[in-house]
Parts: C-alpha cells; sequence; structure tokens
C-alpha cells in the first residue's frame, strides 16, 4: 500500500508507504513502514520512495563544482568557505604544483573562486582543486545565494532555464552546486537575473515555471508576451539531482563569443556609441581621460 | 458533569485555548516560527547545521544541538531581569533533551544546530509552546527528523484534570504536567510533573496532554503545508 502520489508534499514523520516499497533518500524505515524524514516532494521511481527537500544544506561530494569565498590564507593552503556545514580546504600544490610561491599574492582573503571538489575525507572536510577550464577566480559580478535543492530547478531540463536566462539577459551566469550562482553582466540586468533567480528559488515546486519565468524575462527586458509557440512543450517537473551541468564547455563558448564579440565590435563601432564619444570629447576636451582612452581613439580612428 | 465544567475563561476541560502557527516567518534564519497559544507569543529560529565553532561541544560521529530559552524582560506582568537564569537554562535544556530523539543528525557530523526561542509575551505553558514551535523552525530549516515533537501540557484545577493550563490556572491549581511527544508512534520525549496529583489523576492528565498533542500537531502540519503550498 502506498499513501502518497509522485510530487505529493510530505512533511517529516509521516507514513509513504507499507513494506513493498523502497526506502531511498530523505526516508526512513521503521515498523515496516517506509516515513519521509524531511519537508520536500515524494520522488517515486521503480518501488523506490525518494524525498526531495525543499530546503538543504550543501554537504560536499566528490566530483561537485562549487563557488566558494576564500576565509584564509596558510602557510600551505586556502580555507575555503563553501556555503555547507564543512569548510573546505585549497592546497597550494593543486594551484601552483610543485613551484613556491606567496599564497596571498594569487588568491587572497575575500576572493571568490570556481572549485571542484577533489575529495571530501571521512570528516567531510573537502579538498578543492582547479583541474578543468573556467575554474578559478571571478572578476566583477555578484554572487546570489540560493538553496542547494533549487540548484537543478535553476539549471532546469538539459540546461533550458538557464539558457533562457542567460540569452535574455546577455548575463554570464555559472552555478556552483552548492548552491551559490555568479552573474555579471550589465548592472541592471544583473539585478534582474538576481530578482529572477530569487523567484525561480521560492516557486521551484510549482509545476510550469519556465513558461512564467521566461514571460517575466520578457515583460521585464521588451515590455512585451513572448510570441506564442506553436509547439507548447509543458516542461515536465524535475527536482532532480542534474547530471553536472558541463561549465567548462559552456566557460569556453563564453569565452569564444566575447571574443568574436570583441572582434566585432572592433570591425564595425556601434555608431551610437561612436556619436556618444564624439559629443563626449568635443565638450570635455581639456579634462583628463581615464583608461578606456586607448579604445576610444581606435574607434574615432576607425571613423 | 465533569465536561460541563467551565473554566475560568470559559473553556472546556479538555479545551486548547486558541492556537496560530505561522512557518519560515525570518529572512535570514535557516528555519523559524511564530506560534501564539492564548496570550502567548513565541519565535524561534533555527541556524545550521553548521560548522562547530565550539571545538568541545564537536561530536565526531554527529550532530549536536544547542537551544536557548529566552523570555523579554516585557514578556510578563512584572519586568524580567534579562538574561539566562535558573528557569530558562532548566528549559533550555530540557527543550535540547525533547527534540533530540526526533532529529537524525548523524549525516551532519560534527556540525551543531542552534535553536533560538524567544519567548516575547508569555501566558503560561511557554515551555511547550516553545518545543512546538521549535520543531515547526527545524522542519523549516530542512533538517531531517523522524517526527516533529509537539508539546502540551496538562495539570489540575480545582480537584479537576484540564488540558493547556494557563498563567491563572498554572499559578492557582495545584499541578501541572507539560508532555511532549512524537505523533505518529506517541513516544513521549518529555515529561515533568509539578505538584500533587493521584496515580489516576496522573494517568488522566498525561491521556489528556497527549490528545492535546495530537490536536496541536494537526495545527503545525498545516502550517507547514501552508508555507509551501501551491497558492
Amino acid at each position: 500500500m502506498i499513501y502518497v502520489e509522485n510530487k505529493d508534499l510530505v512533511i517529516p514523520g509521516q507514513v509513504l508507504s507499507d513494506d513493498e516499497y523502497y526506502s531511498g533518500r530523505g526516508t526512513f524505515k521503521e515498523n515496516g513502514k517506509v516515513c519521509s524524514s524531511l519537508m520536500g516532494l515524494v520522488s517515486l521511481r521503480n518501488k523506490k520512495i525518494r524525498v526531495i527537500p525543499l530546503k538543504s544544506k550543501y554537504v560536499p561530494k566528490k566530483g561537485d563544482v562549487v563557488i566558494g569565498k576564500i576565509n584564509d590564507v596558510r602557510f600551505s593552503m586556502w580555507d575555503v568557505n563553501i556555503n555547507s556545514p564543512y569548510s573546505g580546504i585549497l592546497p597550494a600544490f593543486e594551484v601552483f604544483g610543485r613551484e613556491k610561491k606567496e599564497l596571498n599574492k594569487v588568491y587572497d582573503v575575500g576572493d571568490v573562486l570556481f572549485l571542484r571538489v577533489v575529495d571530501v575525507d571521512e570528516i567531510k572536510k573537502a579538498k578543492l582543486g582547479l583541474k578543468g577550464r573556467g575554474m578559478g577566480k571571478f572578476k566583477g559580478g555578484i554572487i546570489v545565494d540560493i538553496a542547494p535543492t533549487k540548484v537543478p530547478r535553476l539549471i532546469g531540463k538539459k540546461g533550458s532555464m538557464i539558457n533562457m536566462i542567460k540569452d535574455k539577459t546577455n548575463c554570464k551566469i555559472v552555478v556552483g552546486q552548492n548552491g551559490l550562482v555568479w552573474v555579471k553582466g550589465d548592472e541592471d540586468m544583473e539585478q534582474l537575473t538576481k530578482e529572477i533567480i530569487h523567484l525561480i528559488e521560492a516557486e521551484a515546486h510549482t509545476s510550469g515555471l519556465t513558461n512564467k519565468i521566461k514571460n517575466k524575462l520578457y515583460l521585464a527586458i521588451d515590455g512585451e508576451l513572448p510570441p506564442e509557440e506553436v509547439e507548447e512543450t509543458e516542461e515536465e517537473f524535475v527536482l532532480e539531482k542534474p547530471k553536472l551541468q558541463n561549465f567548462k564547455e559552456e566557460l569556453e563558448e563564453e569565452e569564444k563569443e566575447a571574443e568574436e564579440n570583441k572582434k566585432e565590435k572592433e570591425d564595425k563601432p556601434n555608431i551610437a556609441e561612436v556619436i556618444e564619444e564624439l559629443k563626449r570629447k568635443n565638450k570635455k576636451d581639456n579634462t583628463l581621460s581615464y583608461g578606456d582612452n586607448s579604445n576610444n581613439s581606435f574607434i574615432l580612428n576607425n571613423k | 458533569m465533569m465536561s460541563e465544567m467551565i473554566r475560568k475563561d470559559g473553556r472546556k476541560f479538555d479545551e486548547l485555548r486558541p492556537i496560530k502557527i505561522e512557518a519560515g516567518v525570518l529572512e535570514r534564519a535557516d528555519g523559524s516560527a511564530y506560534l501564539e497559544v492564548g496570550g502567548n507569543k513565541i519565535l524561534v529560529a533555527v541556524y545550521g547545521p553548521r560548522e562547530s565553532y565550539i571545538r568541545r561541544l564537536l561530536e565526531p560521529n554527529t550532530g549536536v544541538i544547542r537551544v536557548r530559552y529566552n523570555m523579554a524582560p516585557f514578556s510578563v506582568d512584572d519586568r524580567k531581569r534579562p538574561g539566562p537564569d535558573r528557569r530558562s537554562s532548566e528549559i533550555s535544556k530540557i527543550t535540547a533533551d525533547a527534540l533530540r530523539p526526533a532529529l537524525m543528525l548523524e549525516n551532519y557530523p560534527r556540525s551543531m544546530i542552534d535553536i533560538y526561542i524567544e519567548v516575547i509575551e508569555a501566558e503560561g505553558g511557554t515551555r511547550c509552546a516553545g518545543i512546538t514551535a521549535a520543531s515547526v523552525a527545524l522542519v523549516d530549516a530542512g533538517i531531517p527528523m523522524k517526527d516533529i515533537v509537539v508539546g502540551c501540557a496538562a495539570g489540575k484545577v480545582n480537584d479537576e484534570v484540564v488540558l493547556d493550563l494557563s498563567e491563572y490556572e498554572d499559578k492557582e491549581g495545584q499541578a501541572d504536567v507539560p508532555l511532549a511527544i512524537m505523533p505518529r508512534t506517541g513516544e513521549i520525549t518529555l515529561l515533568q510533573s509539578d505538584g500533587n496529583l493521584t496515580e489516576e489523576e496522573f494517568a488522566k492528565a498525561i491521556d489528556l496532554a497527549m490528545e492535546g498533542c495530537l490536536e496541536v500537531s494537526k495545527l503545525q502540519k498545516e502550517a507547514l503545508m501552508k508555507k509551501y503550498s501551491t497558492e
């Protein structure tokens, strides 16, 4: 006998089924009955009951990609806060190999890094590494904090949700499995993305979320609803651990794109920009100009 | 006869005071709950599991919980001297003991969970209300639990066993029996007794408090479901 259906909201201690079902994550067995140990949604598969929690803390797992903040610089390692009850360490040799350098010149307290969990020991301390492209320090951008269990929802089916947000806001987004999200783009867009991410977090357990978010994004950016699609595909409601999102590929692609964009820009300077620049130049010819100067003059020469 | 008896505040012998529970009221806490029982107003915040910053409390194979029960100076008629006292340290301890059997902290070794119970207004039965609110806040924080612990008191007033004592009944009454249970199995996690009761009266008080607990438990579940159900 089973007392719940797939995707039902359950609370701790609720009896889910009798003996013929297996107890999966988020459940326990007592007197032959499977009970929930968390507040979350039921996931049924092959007579196995699991409960996907609505809220939880990140527990490091080998192979995960996470975003961490340097907490402390020690003699041969960095202490990294990975938004978890367990702190991470980034040993110096993972960064420079056998070379000897001063640690705080490479990464200092407060730096935010994209890391991979190389190993987790028996006291759950996470050893971190930087193997893989795109790993390393973030420059600029903002960090958005969500519940780690909502990460799959933010990414969506095969990255549908995250890609949509990326396309629409033109922001770079990197999601760590510990529930931290790095966003970089236009300042307004960063804020919008942050709001959208929080909205996804708050409504992760509702269905048809992708369309809802899509409408919201279009309204916020274009001021109108998206054109009706002929093929309305109802987003299936999945809240599972994602297959590792390939950040490497994504970042590589993004880098490439960025380079291409740059080239394009250099090739054909935006007319509006040029006019702006000219105006500004005319206005304050004698004022000191800052860093971007070289670029400006380049555009002007081109003209 | 007995069921006809009306108490000072107009309740029947087995009637609870009006209860309001709300889950997830604090933004910055991992889990929180607000509870009103009669004149009691209680706010609970849960933080964690987080890295234990107190080395000596750390357990290598399981997580630990710490409870701080605190009454606001303005929570009672005469101003209460702020800070911990004998009574609040006792309640902190028994609350931790009442909640611990339900928690499954094996998954979070060497971590610590902090529970802060703040009594904003007190009107009798704050320890049971505190336990009730704390377990809602723990569920809200996403901490794995075997069951949602719930507390309720029974007592003896005017030679009559009654449920859920108010402040007046607590002071004027002959006995007070706070009880906390895990409602699914009916396991008792807290049982205290203050005052004089005969054996039968004691058994009756426990039965009554047990029923009260089950009643409150429904409200706890409702509050949690309300927080997260769609629309």
